[in-house]
């Protein structure tokens, strides 16, 4: 389809704004703009219409099943949606007085009190945009927490695990730490031997994800947080998985003293393409004095913001956090009350029915009861037929669902990662689970079936390094190459994701 | 309420196809010792009716731009969102995507981002644009990691004028990354080129703001030659409302425009979530933070959109990455999209002289009053700092008895200003609006 500056005219518009008969003030010449910005013109019509057929193009959790691992697609509740434009919340200054925005910052405050009761630990700060930041936070946290104890120097290592999102070792460099890795044992869980040999005066942490992102809890949790608070090492936890353990098991009682929360996995705030989200961090009292300001904090009946933590990291963001988001993942906890357990449940109970029905004809690394999602292996399909992860993903788009994650964890090859969170019935997962198991006899049959697919898609299967070489990353209107004029066979190099 | 879909019948089936008798076995890998022995102690459940209840009170109990005329800016802004963008950010299919990371599942939301990506360059006159970024705040501090590692220096410099809130996350971030903080203080208002020279020396970048926090119109090709004579990288932190008027940051050798997109689609929402935008010119494209959308082929030779520059990222690099963003704030880029394509380029630029010239009738009709600008020697855009004759705390309290709340109270931020309001004046104000301002500032 056309690109909106494809379809703009010279002289046409959508909005008009309100006239004044007030004098046109003046910018300097030497700051003023000479060239317009070339941005579209249309009427609102065609603006609708050019971003409703956009919207055709795409996919979502509205449309239907998308078990993409360690992304927790669950249903986005429509009220939060309808609550979340009530004009208090959406049309408040940040720097309204607290007088004017005890609604909002009570809000806040119970979210607050919600995520420190669901991880066990004991303060709460919403301000980091994403799960990410929210690490980024926890490692900023425990160098203020050495630095304070005197041992920031000697402290330099973060332990990550060799199943790790990718953010993790990420946020170790950008929070200036060195990076160790742990490897994974032959149940899947961390190597404790390996573990116990890694941890000395240097370590300042382990981040871990539990369960892993292989959708295993690690069993012996205990002894890994016995390993490092004995070592005076901290626990980060990264709760991109927290959908499978609400209200069963807590990471404050696992022994983690820092934990993030994907608000926009767990607590369903709708990830609209890519973001927002949030990531609020909880932590053990002796580092709340670290935490970002301002701090949400109730004072009697009155709910204020307290900037008086001269042992905080500082801001990581603007403001309080993304307030929406709050909104809409209060109203979520809210409507669950302590139903949360019942929502990890059904997903834990929903991810071993589809394992149990998928594991006979795909490979299964850890052979074990799952949490909230597992990870297959297409390895066989790929010996004996030539049939990749991908080839198997790209299939399922003509069954009409939304692949797993794919090639994460690094740790198990052609891996698809499934997880098909609580809020899906029966029916759906029978006929995602007849899918797998079509493809799975179609790599037998008709490979080619595979290596073509997607066959009902908007677009067939596109050439990554061709994009990557290229690297048209904006429209150049006149001069805008014609990529067509040399054509060659697409290629997918580039890895595909880890959630 | 939940929104579970099992029977008690599905659950029976399901379970014997395991080869389980209850939930609970399920969950035998855990350890007992770390199983939670209670009922969740968050409240009961509540039905959507007294769920709505319930948020419409807390709701109810805030005073928003609705209930209080409001001249509140400092960042965030009350600039009009037309319903256009409402409508399209509300598709289920947009709404609830995930990060599109198979491509033919995910065509709308790509051919969004490109068409994103293309109007921020546009604005900025940059050559490059990520996807965007958490908040204006936090695109500064990606910005000074770009500029570490194309430079190889550890220095940064940031002029006091730009937003203290700015200030604040790049300092946050510097430890990590390894580098130095340096303020270059405003002079009366403004930045001094022949100063911000000066602090340039070893530096990576200068990130100055354009407007300014104060509202006035830096000498921003000055300050970006002052940092390109040091061989540092000039960032400007630019307000997009600003950019049907004001020159683009490319036009005058900046390396990177960097800014909060929210006064541009988003609404004000107790701050957030909101977009950052970081745009760049080409040389730094293979170190730019975040997803970029590419323009590709597919097997049959039809244009199709993909992530692109991955090698960049958290999950193929991991700690070699420039970034560890993997969730942005693509549907608040959406909204960005949408209303500046609903504005137009000449919608664009008459929203900027419309702010701009009810801001100036602010400026006199508060000066006949008595209440006088604080840097009347510089220019200014939509905002502007007055004096107001008294604490500006409690001149904030007396107009907002008046229904009008009048700025904010710069004393926060900067010594010597515990009199000084930043009053914000978008389009949606009106004279008669301002008119107010005046009576309830006016008065003792």
């Amino acid at each position: 389809m056309k690109l909106i500056f494809e379809k703009s005219q010279a002289g046409r518009r959508g909005g008009e704004l309100p006239k004044h008969d007030l004098p046109a003030a003046k910018v300097p010449d030497a700051l003023r703009r000479k060239t317009p910005p070339r941005l579209p013109e249309l009427a609102e019509p065609e603006i609708v219409r050019h971003f409703t057929e956009l919207s055709t193009r795409n996919f979502g959790i509205d449309t239907g099943f998308y078990p993409l691992g360690s992304c927790t697609m669950k249903y986005n509740p429509r009220v939060n949606e309808r609550l979340v434009m009530l004009p208090g919340f959406r049309d408040l200054h940040p720097y309204q007085d607290e007088d004017g925005s005890q609604g909002a910052l009570e809000l806040m405050w119970r979210l607050q009190e919600v995520l420190i009761e669901v991880s066990g630990l004991n303060a709460c700060s919403l301000q980091p945009a994403a799960g990410s930041q929210g690490e980024l936070t926890g490692l900023m946290l425990m160098r203020a927490y050495f630095a304070d104890r005197g041992e920031g120097d000697t402290r330099d290592t973060i332990i990550t695990a060799d199943t790790a999102h990718g953010t993790n070792p990420a946020s170790v460099t950008m929070a200036g730490y060195k990076l160790a890795k742990v490897e994974t044992d032959a149940r899947g869980n961390v190597d404790v031997a390996h573990l116990r040999e890694m941890v000395d005066e240097h370590t300042a942490g382990l981040m871990l994800t539990n369960p892993s992102t292989l959708g295993l809890f690690d069993e012996h949790i205990e002894e890994i947080a016995e390993i490092f608070h004995e070592a005076g090492a901290l626990l980060y936890y990264d709760g991109a998985n927290l959908n499978a353990v609400c209200g069963i098991s807590r990471p404050g009682d696992m022994g983690f003293d820092i934990v993030h929360i994907n608000l926009h996995k767990t607590f369903s705030q709708p990830h609209g393409g890519g973001g927002p989200g949030g990531g609020p961090i909880v932590v053990r009292n002796k580092l709340e004095p670290f935490l970002p300001v301002p701090a949400v904090v109730k004072d009697g009946e009155h709910f204020k913001l307290d900037y008086n933590r001269p042992k905080s990291i500082g801001k990581v963001r603007g403001f309080t956090g993304p307030f929406g988001v709050f909104v809409r993942s209060y109203a979520y906890i809210r409507s669950y009350g302590p139903r949360l357990r019942e929502m990890s449940e059904v997903a834990v109970l929903n991810a071993n029915y589809l394992l149990a029905r998928l594991k006979e004809s795909y490979d299964l690394p850890y052979d074990r009861l799952a949490m909230h999602e597992f990870v297959l292996s297409a390895r066989s399909l790929k010996r004996e037929h030539g049939v990749s992860a991908l080839d198997v993903a790209k299939r399922l788009m003509d069954y009409g669902f939304h692949p797993p994650t794919i090639y994460f964890p690094l740790v198990v090859p052609e891996a698809l990662m499934i997880e098909p969170t609580e809020t899906e019935a029966k029916e759906t997962l029978d006929e995602f689970a007849d899918a797998m198991l079509a493809i799975a006899r179609e790599a037998e049959e008709s490979p080619a079936l595979l290596h073509e697919a997607p066959h009902a898609r908007p677009v067939k299967r596109l050439d990554e390094v061709l994009a990557a070489k290229r690297a048209i990353v904006k429209y150049g209107f006149d001069d805008h190459p014609d990529l067509s004029a040399a054509p060659q066979e697409p290629r997918q190099l580039e890895a595909q994701k880890g959630a | 309420m939940s929104y579970l879909s099992l029977t008690e019948r599905d659950r029976g089936e399901m379970l014997a196809a395991i080869g389980v008798s209850s939930v609970e076995e399920l969950f035998r890998d855990i350890p007992k010792a770390v199983r939670f022995g209670r009922e969740l102690d968050i409240g009961s459940a509540l039905s959507e009716q007294e769920l709505s209840r319930h948020l419409e009170e807390l709701a109810a109990r805030n005073v928003d731009t609705s209930k209080e005329l409001s001249f509140l800016g400092a960042g965030i802004y009350d600039h009009y969102v037309p319903a256009v963008v409402d409508t399209v950010l509300q598709r289920g299919e947009l709404l609830t995507a995930y990060t599109p990371y198979q491509p033919e599942m995910s065509q709308g939301v790509l051919q969004a981002i490109f068409e994103y990506q293309t109007v921020i360059c546009e604005l900025t006159g940059m050559d490059v644009s990520n996807a965007s970024g958490y908040d204006g705040t936090t695109v500064a501090a990606d910005a000074c990691f770009v500029a570490k590692h194309a430079t190889g220096r550890t220095k940064v410099v940031v002029t006091e004028a730009t937003n203290p809130q700015v200030r604040q996350v790049v300092k946050t971030y510097a430890p990590g990354f390894g580098l130095q903080v340096v303020e270059v203080p405003h002079r009366g208002g403004a930045t001094d080129p022949d100063e911000l020279r000066a602090a340039a020396t070893d530096a990576a970048c200068i990130i100055f703001q354009q407007p300014n926090f104060f509202g006035v119109l830096e000498p921003a090709p000055d300050l970006a030659a002052a940092a390109n004579d040091a061989g540092a990288i000039a960032v400007a932190h630019v307000d997009p409302i600003s950019l049907g008027v004001l020159e683009a940051p490319g036009a005058y050798g900046c390396g990177m425009a960097i800014g909060e997109g929210q006064s541009a689609g988003n609404y004000q929402s107790f701050a957030g979530p909101h977009y950052g935008f970081l745009a760049a010119r080409q040389d730094f494209i293979r170190r730019m933070p975040g997803r970029i959308v590419g323009e590709t082929l597919d097997v049959a030779g039809e244009r199709g959109y993909v992530l692109t520059l991955q090698t960049r990222e958290q999950h193929i690099r991991r700690e070699k990455a420039t970034s560890n963003i993997t969730t942005n704030q693509t549907l608040l880029a959406l909204g960005g999209l949408v209303y500046l394509s609903w504005l137009g380029p000449q919608g664009l630029r008459e929203v900027g002289e419309t702010c701009m010239s009810l801001a100036e009738y602010a400026k006199r009709r508060l000066a006949e009053a008595g209440v006088e600008s604080v840097f009347p020697e510089w220019p200014t855009f939509k905002e502007f700092a007055v004096r107001a004759g008294r604490s500006a705390k409690d001149a904030i309290r007396t107009s907002r008895e008046r229904g009008v709340h009048p700025g904010y109270a710069l004393g926060r931020d900067y010594e010597g200003l515990d009199d000084a309001l930043l009053v914000a004046v978008t389009e949606r104000r009106t004279p008669a609006d301002i008119d107010r301002l005046v009576e309830a500032l006016a008065y003792r």
